[in-house]
């Protein structure tokens, strides 16, 4: 469908919910993905991104709402959407006595491609994905890192206009990541992508849009740079020092309520931080300051404020 | 013809795992020869000359087709993989066939083994083979609708030991190991409630000699029961993936 601006819209959904008995995973989701845009949906566990994509693959009926995936209702044709998507689920799904040759031919051959065509997109994916080299091994044998990439690299296999990746970087180590950003982002704009994940830095690294989820709802939405700059303003001081009792920090607190004690040090966050007023209240209270920083808001900080995730910190009563 | 492609799969999984295929290929046939050999020169009963038993041992041998194809499906659904192919456009057709048809070639070679082994013991030959396929068959896919049920409902753990029960069910309750007719009592009224001592009666007419139209009797409840297996199976299947 098309929106107002003439862009065509490759997903929609509409008042999408699922209900799983009493508990309502997904919440009544209403969401507009651009033809060829790389979206994130970014959300603590439990919040809903695996029970979405389910939904949006017709694994799973949705118990309200519907959604639509290039012009075909996931209700009412099914067919035609399961062709033109894929999907590299949550877990590695690979089949464990097979190659990773043999993998990707059978996946070919699932969604109907001749016997050439799926040999020469296994051939690029293995390049792509640097799994050529151990392309005749049985894949139980593989690392999990190569069993990921394999993954992932299966759902590519039908040349899907529509991708859905479900946590595609979970298991690998920081380098296979960033290779796999790299990977990505070359896929970028041919394919409308729908991409689920924990970590802040790669929706900054690949998102053009990025929806925060929690409890099944859309919390916020926006272009990453967009979701930053509402907490424009707030600011984040940090303060180690000795004879930081939390009395003090109490004291802090009442003036700026966003005050806790982490392991860091004394954080506090305010959009607007007077920096002498709490150097000299500080000072005041004989606590000497061994190190102090200020910094900008990033997406962590978005994330945190919209879904009240944070590591463990003792609050300050 | 996509379902081809699982099918393919399915074999390879099978196939490339050995060591599960040869034990249900090769222990019936051990068993058969070792039976075979006691009973020699004195079988008390009809069923423990090699006639009895070679037929009687190769519908037991089924039990493991059971076994094998409950252990594939569940641990297929337990991993992603089932999913993955849950979302791409197959039918439910498709998931059947894939999940059935690799399997008939170990029920090919199993009746190819116990034959063989039959033979080595001095099994008579010359029986006619057209009604032993059929009634074969169609017990293979009754056994293999079963392995659908357990592997359908079971989990990875629960699906092995659930399999086995299936083959030892047939060995006693099919009549493999005694004569079902003449213990009679609680044996002989569930044993022929189900379809196993009627297959085990048929394969043995066969071998001496009966023809398609001495075993109506048997095959009606065969077909039956094959039809039930079937059908829950695929039930369940789906019930299952649905979730
Ligand atoms: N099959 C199920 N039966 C019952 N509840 C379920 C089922 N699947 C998911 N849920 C519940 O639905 C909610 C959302 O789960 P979902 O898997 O969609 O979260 P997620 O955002 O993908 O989390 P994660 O980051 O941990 O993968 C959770 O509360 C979960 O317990
Ligand atoms: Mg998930």
């Amino acid at each position: 469908m098309m929106n107002d601006h003439g862009e065509w819209y490759s997903i929609q959904t509409f008042d999408l919910t699922r209900k799983y008995g009493a508990r309502t995973a997904v919440n009544s989701i209403n969401l507009s993905i651009k033809q060829g845009e790389l979206f994130s949906l970014l959300g603590p566990n439990g919040a809903g991104k695996t029970t979405t994509i389910k939904m949006l693959s017709c694994l799973l009926k949705p118990t309200a709402g519907t959604a639509v995936v290039m012009g075909h209702d996931i209700q009412k044709t099914p067919a035609a959407v399961k062709q033109i998507l894929n999907v590299s689920p949550q877990e590695t799904a690979i089949a464990g006595r097979l190659t990773a040759w043999e993998n990707l031919l059978m996946m070919g051959g699932v969604y109907g491609l001749s016997k050439e065509m799926a040999k020469k997109r296994a051939k690029e994916l293995l390049a792509l994905f640097d799994l050529t080299a151990r392309a005749g091994e049985q894949v139980r044998k593989f690392s999990g890192g190569m069993q990921r990439r394999l993954s992932i690299a299966m759902a590519l296999i039908s040349d899907p206009q529509v991708l859905f990746l479900d946590e595609p970087t979970l298991g690998l180590d920081p380098q296979s990541r960033r290779a796999m950003w790299q990977q990505i982002e070359k896929l970028k704009g041919e394919k409308t992508i729908l991409l689920t994940t924990h970590y802040l830095e790669e929706v900054d690294a690949l998102a053009d849009r990025v929806a925060i989820i929690k409890e099944g709802e859309v919390v916020a939405l926006g272009t990453p740079d967009e979701l930053k700059e509402n907490l424009q303003g707030m600011q984040t001081m940090v303060v180690r020092a000795q004879n930081l009792t939390m009395e003090i920090a109490a004291g802090l607190k009442k003036i700026y309520p966003h005050t806790k004690m982490k392991e860091s040090g004394l954080e506090i966050r305010a959009k607007e931080l007077i920096f002498d007023d709490i150097v000299d209240y500080l000072r005041e209270n004989n606590v000497k300051i061994n190190w102090l920083s200020m910094k900008e808001p990033s997406l962590d900080d978005v994330f945190l404020s919209l879904t009240g995730k944070e590591g463990a910190t003792d609050e300050v009563s | 013809m996509r379902f081809l492609s699982l099918a393919g799969r399915n074999i390879k999984e099978i196939y490339r795992d050995p060591a599960a295929v040869i034990m249900g290929v090769i222990m019936p046939a051990v068993l058969l020869l070792l039976f075979a050999s006691m009973g020699q020169g004195a079988a008390p009963v009809d069923i423990f000359t090699v006639d009895g038993l070679t037929p009687a041992v190769t519908v037991f041998s089924f039990g493991f087709l059971t076994l094998f194809s409950a252990m594939l499906l569940a641990r297929d659904r337990e991993s992603a993989f089932l999913t993955r192919l849950l979302i791409a456009p197959l039918k439910a057709t498709d998931f059947i066939l894939a999940y059935m048809l690799p399997f008939l070639p170990v029920a090919a070679l199993q009746i190819v083994v116990c034959l063989t082994a039959g033979s080595l013991m001095g099994m008579k030959a010359g029986f006619s083979w057209a009604p032993f396929l059929v009634v074969m068959f169609i017990l293979a896919v009754a056994c293999i609708g079963i392995g659908m049920i357990l592997g359908s409902l079971f989990s990875v753990n629960m699906a092995p030991p659930a399999g086995s029960l299936v083959v030892v069910i047939i060995g006693l309750f099919g009549g493999v190991w005694m004569p079902l007719k003449q213990v009679g009592g609680i044996f002989g009224a569930v044993g022929y409630a189900l379809p196993f001592a009627h297959a085990v009666d048929a394969a043995r007419a066969i071998v001496k000699g009966a023809g398609m139209g001495d075993i109506t009797v048997e095959l009606y409840w065969l077909l039956g029961y094959t039809v039930l297996f079937f059908l829950l199976g695929v039930f369940f299947f789906r019930w299952k993936t649905k979730q």
